[in-house]
């Protein structure tokens, strides 16, 4: 049957997708932070003497980045029923998207001109000492375009999150259509608060990117 | 585990019935991409700054907003909306072709702009009409530049697929998601789905490697042996806006 | 080989200069500015070429010399002024109120008909084999028929001394062997100008006398108007009947070779020669 956009509905839920939102964040800010520190763990480990580290590192983030978050987010959840959805959720989209931050830094470590390595072993400094004054920071520099873009796909797929009941903004959507009927209004409202949300996001990404000479 | 693998032989039917929808989306969901990146990708190079807007519009609106939102929109909110339901297979298709569609038409846009200003100058000296320079010289040097950014946004899309589970569409995810709740063995089955998966993507890759050294050859650029074995999910930095 | 005169083009768009008499010039530059931003390339720069006329334009870069091929070959578009190609404005229309008026697309393409181009760098179509990149344009744009667009395209090659290539792929030559292909697909497309854009400055030392020896052939036994930019003197002085010496978009001097390379009258003529020569 057809209907036309019920504003009253839209009202009504409005508050209760914005309360949903804030879960949205939450995920979102710290699986990007989870990325990004753990991104970088497995880049440098990636770069250790040893095979048997090197291989298995790059083995299991190739298959971490290709198969599908929504199957190891249900099956993390599945596996570990007492951890809080939330948690899970969490760690998951964090360790997904730590398989291509990882990627990134791998980049920006390989564009570290060879000298600075040799000059680091010239000087007889440690292992430890190299990654920490020279290396790094030179490497991560041009990694916050990226760091920033990836924070926004991971934004976009934290309805995702919702499959393990964590009640972030879609959850909240589809439980007020469900309760209301009112499925076009709530998805079209979380549909625009996503676009409201991100669109000038990416726009600040995009001249971040455009200074920084990409 | 031999409880699963002997349920699972038992539902073998269902279980290839779902895989093939898994393919079927993946499949009509690239087509219907493929087909929207270049009208997109072409549009936004067009002189006509109506056509230039309406291709920005849309890109920006199917690229900001949630693929699962536009899957879950489609779904329930249009019949609402409209009355006119479409499959939930139909759903998936749409959804997926129109948001990689989307991010796909920076891919062609991109390449396009990288094909060297001078071979649009030989052929304007050539006096080729814009349409005829487009097909014969930009088009064929663009396409082998957009290739493993394809490759790469495919993948992704079928990862996206088992959100198909969540609409009743009965892909490969729900048909292994059902015999995970007949015998209980959730390792198992998460492995063997993360298996599936990762088998059809390197599969994908594989064929769209294939794909890439024809076009190179066209080129005459060389193609090295090992090319054809390379996967792309490495080369993922990204544009702003976010694929991955 | 020779190409025969195209018709005399008298349409009801276009324009003959009124105050044409006598033998008209093929292509006349009437008060041509190009501008970049505030950057002023050519101004008010005014020349005329004869038809069957060899000229060689010399002169330090950012002088100009470019820009005038690439604004006759229509890559550019002229700030101000009107460049004239066999009596008709290039880039321009004659509104219906008598005024001139920036041509749109179509009639920039009837104006191109004349003109080719050869480019520093090649720019053959690496998509295509070498006959192929001599037959596309012929075959689609002046819809000539494929046999004998390919016959035509074997003569050429013949012509450019490069008869066993025709199938072969553009990354399978040498920089030589790819610009006289350049060359052949320009001379297919039949041109009354061709112009010829430092041709020779991207080749190896060692092939590019080969590429002059063809451009001087052709120059000898066709009647083809050329202008050529080059820095190589020998070419202007074994090739052209006028060189024009250019300097900050204006026309410093010209005459034939030998009174501008032996008794240069211009001040800045002498300076470049004495840099260059």
């Amino acid at each position: 049957m057809n209907r036309t956009f019920d504003w009253d509905a839209a009202g009504d839920a409005l508050p209760l997708l914005l309360e949903g939102f804030r879960v949205t964040l939450l995920a979102t800010v710290l699986g990007t932070l989870v990325a990004a520190v753990l991104g970088l763990a497995v880049a440098v480990a990636g770069r250790a003497p040893s095979r048997f580290v090197t291989v298995p590192v790059k083995a299991v983030t190739e298959f971490v980045r290709a198969t599908p978050l929504l199957v190891q987010l249900v099956g993390a959840a599945a596996l570990f029923t007492s951890v809080e959805p939330l948690t899970i959720g969490i760690v998951v989209l964090g360790i997904h998207y730590a398989a291509y931050t990882s990627e990134v830094y791998r980049a920006g470590i390989d564009g570290v001109p060879k000298g600075q390595w040799e000059a680091c072993r010239a000087l007889s400094m440690s292992p430890r000492r190299t990654w920490q004054a020279v290396i790094l920071p030179q490497a991560v520099r041009n990694v916050l375009p990226a760091l920033g873009n990836y924070a926004i796909s991971m934004f976009k797929e934290t309805p995702f999150l919702a499959v393990i009941t964590v009640h972030e903004m879609v959850f909240e959507a589809r439980a007020y259509g469900a309760d209301h009927f009112a499925y076009t209004e709530a998805f079209t409202l979380a549909g625009l608060v996503f676009l409201v949300a991100s669109y000038p996001t990416s726009l600040l990404m995009r001249k971040l990117e455009k200074r920084l000479g990409h | 585990m031999s409880d699963f693998f002997s349920t699972l032989l038992d539902e073998l039917p269902q279980v290839g019935a779902g895989l093939w929808v898994t393919v079927q989306a993946t499949v009509l969901g690239s087509l219907l991409a493929l087909l929207l990146s270049f009208a997109l990708g072409l549009a936004a190079g067009s002189r006509l700054l109506l056509v230039r807007g309406v291709s920005r519009t849309v890109v920006e609106f199917f690229r900001g907003t949630s693929l699962y939102i536009q899957l879950f929109w489609l779904y329930y909110a249009m019949p609402q909306l409209t009355g006119y339901e479409l499959t939930p297979l139909l759903c998936g298709v749409v959804a997926f072709g129109l948001n990689y569609g989307a991010y796909g038409s920076e891919i062609v846009r991109g390449a396009i702009n990288s094909v060297p200003r001078a071979q649009y100058e030989a052929a304007v000296a050539l006096n080729m009409t814009p349409l005829h320079r487009m097909r014969k010289v930009i088009m064929p040097q663009a396409w082998v530049q957009m290739i493993p950014s394809f490759t790469n946004l495919l993948i992704q899309l079928l990862k996206c697929t088992p959100l198909l589970w969540l609409i009743s569409a009965a892909d490969f995810m729900t048909t292994i998601e059902h015999i995970r709740s007949l015998t209980g063995e959730t390792l198992t089955a998460y492995l063997l789905l993360l298996a599936v998966y990762f088998v059809l993507a390197y599969t994908l890759t594989l064929l769209m490697n294939l794909l890439e050294r024809s076009a190179k050859r066209r080129l005459g650029l060389h193609t090295g042996g090992r090319s054809l074995f390379r996967t792309r999910t490495a080369e993922a930095v990204t544009t702003a806006g976010g694929t991955r | 080989m020779a190409t025969e005169p195209a018709p005399l083009e008298k349409t009801a768009a276009a324009a003959v200069d009124p105050l044409l008499t006598g033998v008209e010039p093929l292509v006349r530059f009437d008060k041509v500015v190009k501008r970049y931003g505030d950057h002023v390339v050519l101004d008010e720069l005014d020349f005329s070429v004869r038809r069957g006329e060899h000229v060689t334009l010399i002169g330090p870069s950012g002088s100009g010399k470019t820009t005038i091929l690439r604004l006759l070959m229509t890559l550019e578009k002229v700030s101000d002024g009107v460049i004239w190609v066999d009596g008709s404005p290039l880039s321009h229309v004659r509104g219906p109120d008598g005024s001139l008026k920036p041509a749109g697309e179509k009639e920039l393409r009837r104006s191109r008909k004349k003109i080719g181009m050869v480019f520093q760098q090649f720019n053959l179509f690496p998509n295509m084999k070498v006959v192929q990149n001599i037959t596309e344009a012929p075959v689609n744009v002046l819809g000539m028929d494929k046999d004998e667009a390919e016959s035509r395209a074997r003569e050429l090659l013949d012509l450019v001394g490069l008869s066993g290539k025709v199938d072969a792929h553009p990354s399978q030559l040498s920089g030589g062997q790819q610009q006289r292909v350049a060359i052949a697909r320009a001379l297919a497309m039949r041109p009354e100008i061709l112009l010829l854009d430092e041709v020779t400055s991207a080749l190896d030392p060692e092939l590019v006398a080969g590429v002059l020896d063809l451009l001087s052939d052709i120059a000898r036994s066709t009647d083809i108007t050329m202008l050529c930019v080059t820095h190589e003197m020998n070419f202007a002085r074994d090739v052209s009947e006028t060189v024009l010496m250019f300097d900050a978009g204006r026309v410093v001097e010209s005459g034939s070779p030998e009174k501008i390379f032996t008794d240069p009258e211009h001040e800045r003529t002498r300076e470049f020669l004495n840099a260059v020569l």
